[in-house]
């Protein structure tokens, strides 16, 4: 699904990624982890190019994702993104943070077809076999779908009672369940997730863990990166350790912490489990 | 003559004489050349400060930049009085183009403050949590829309303050539009002092007016920060 190739950023004259090298299959869910300073974020942030890699590509979609002329935007409404300060749009409701991407980004390609349908109905003057126009979507129909999809998504997480108010007076756990679900509401075939539990007091980390455990049953893919090394075990597919801006070992979770083979890996779990 | 005259036959000509009809067009020109001048100030100022903010990777977006930078540098290094005299009497008349005075006006005070309110816009979206756009972005909404929708009305929050200060600095400067022959408070109440041979009464009048005004527009902006809090705190 994702493939990256030979990676490589660097802010200045820090190199942050080194050349990395990971092909992430449908299905899969990735946990990172490593020292701080390792380039973990950097590297997912490098996934949907909210950091542009300096070198090397990732091919997403069949396009190679890090060349700067391709249109991220496209690609990154199939790659949802969680962040650990959450992100919340504070100016929106709830229900307005999660329908506020599915209903601008209709409108916009309704925009577009509009303009292709206008070069066809005047190229259909000129022809014999008349081409048909496009459909247009309808865009009340489409905000009333958005709408009816975030409130099933908001009861999936159990919080439909709050649709209707402002981030700011949210606990931190909540914010960051409505983050999953703001990211989910465009379909992504992939999520990737920046230290979604970093941020929250002890007591809320349970309920955002049982949320991103309940997406993975589902089957979603997933890169993850984190620092609760049970859930890594528990949830991943594949355990990937970076340090240094490379990634130096990558295996299943029970040859991951059963068997480390990198003596800096070894360092590190035993100083975090 | 004592203040008592003085005050007499500055009524007489206000009231018997209808110099309260011009002052009332002095009044709604200075009005009109403030608000619309800030409106247009406020768009353009917006654009510019978006443009200044943009990641400057792209050769256009460089390019835009250095305009940007140029038109703010023009119109802030130069007093407004001058800009008016070089609109009207050179701009315009080299493209040819005829309006009327309180139009140049309104141009000339929306340019001359979009570039102080591209300083005060850049300032709040800057104040702005970058996560905000990011996780925009991440979304797939592009620049320009996640700046419409979410980071610009968060930055009007907090430069609201700063803005209404652009407000009453530009009712204030407005007094100068009598250059170019447009007709403001000023304009009206030298005509009052010109029919007495009395200026006292008339400018004293005028300087209560234009306090009077500041002090509507500040109560008004007040208001007006409480309300967008009060939506901040809803529920």
């Amino acid at each position: 699904m994702i493939e990256v190739i030979d990676l490589k950023k660097n802010f200045g004259k820090l190199n942050v990624l080194n050349g990395i090298d990971i092909k992430i299959e449908k299905g899969e869910r990735i946990a990172v982890v490593g020292p701080s300073g390792s380039g973990k974020s950097t590297f997912l942030r490098c996934l949907n190019c909210l950091e542009d890699p300096n070198g090397g590509q990732i091919i997403f979609g069949g396009e190679n994702i890090a060349d700067m002329h391709v249109d991220i935007n496209i690609h990154r409404r199939h790659i949802g993104m969680v962040f650990q300060q959450f992100n919340l749009f504070n100016n929106k409701t709830v229900l307005e943070n999660i329908t506020l991407a599915p209903v601008t980004i209709a409108a916009q390609d309704k925009k577009k077809l509009q303009r292709e349908n206008f070069f066809i109905a005047v190229g259909n003057i000129f022809r014999k076999q008349k081409k048909a126009l496009h459909e247009l979507p309808d865009m009340a129909k489409v905000k009333e779908e958005a709408k009816e999809n975030a409130f099933s998504l908001l009861r999936r997480i159990g919080l439909e009672e709050k649709a209707n108010v402002y981030p700011s007076t949210l606990s931190g756990g909540q914010k960051q369940r409505i983050a999953i679900v703001r990211a989910l509401a465009m379909n992504p075939d992939v999520m990737l997730f920046d230290e979604p539990t970093s941020a929250l007091d002890p007591e809320m980390v349970g309920e955002v863990l049982d949320v991103i455990k309940e997406l993975a049953d589902s089957g979603m893919t997933m890169v993850i990166v984190t620092h609760e090394m049970g859930f890594a075990r528990e949830v991943a597919t594949k355990v990937v350790f970076m340090d240094g801006g490379k990634i130096t070992e990558a295996a299943p979770p029970s040859e991951f912490f059963g068997n480390p083979q990198n003596p800096r890996l070894k360092e590190f779990l035993s100083k975090v489990l | 003559m004592n203040l008592g005259i003085k005050v007499t036959k500055f009524i007489e000509v206000f009231i018997d004489y209808g110099g309260y009809k011009s002052v009332l067009t002095g009044l709604k020109n200075t009005l009109i050349i403030a608000i619309l001048g800030l409106a247009i100030g406020i768009v353009l100022g917006t654009v510019i400060a978006s443009v200044k903010v943009m990641p400057k990777y792209k050769k256009s977006v460089q390019i835009l930049n250095k305009i940007a930078d140029f038109y703010v540098g023009v119109f802030r290094g130069t007093p407004v009085v001058v800009q008016l005299l070089v609109g009207y009497y050179v701009i315009l008349p080299l493209l040819g183009i005829n309006i009327d005075s309180i139009r140049v006006c309104i141009m000339i005070f929306g340019l001359n403050s979009a570039a102080y309110v591209s300083e005060i816009m850049r300032s709040g979206i800057m104040s702005v949590d970058p996560g905000q756009m990011e996780a925009g972005r991440s979304l797939g909404l592009g620049f320009g829309t996640v700046m419409m929708k979410i980071v610009v009305p968060q930055a009007v929050k907090n430069i609201l303050p700063t803005l209404g200060n652009e407000l009453i600095a530009l009712v204030k400067e407005t007094s100068v539009v009598s250059f170019v022959g447009a007709q403001d408070l000023y304009v009206a109440f030298s005509y009052i002092g010109a029919n007495t041979y009395e200026f006292m009464v008339p400018y004293l009048v005028m300087a209560v007016i234009y306090i009077v005004i500041v002090f509507i527009i500040s109560q008004l902006i007040r208001l007006m920060e409480r309300r967008l809090r009060r939506s901040d705190r809803s529920n």
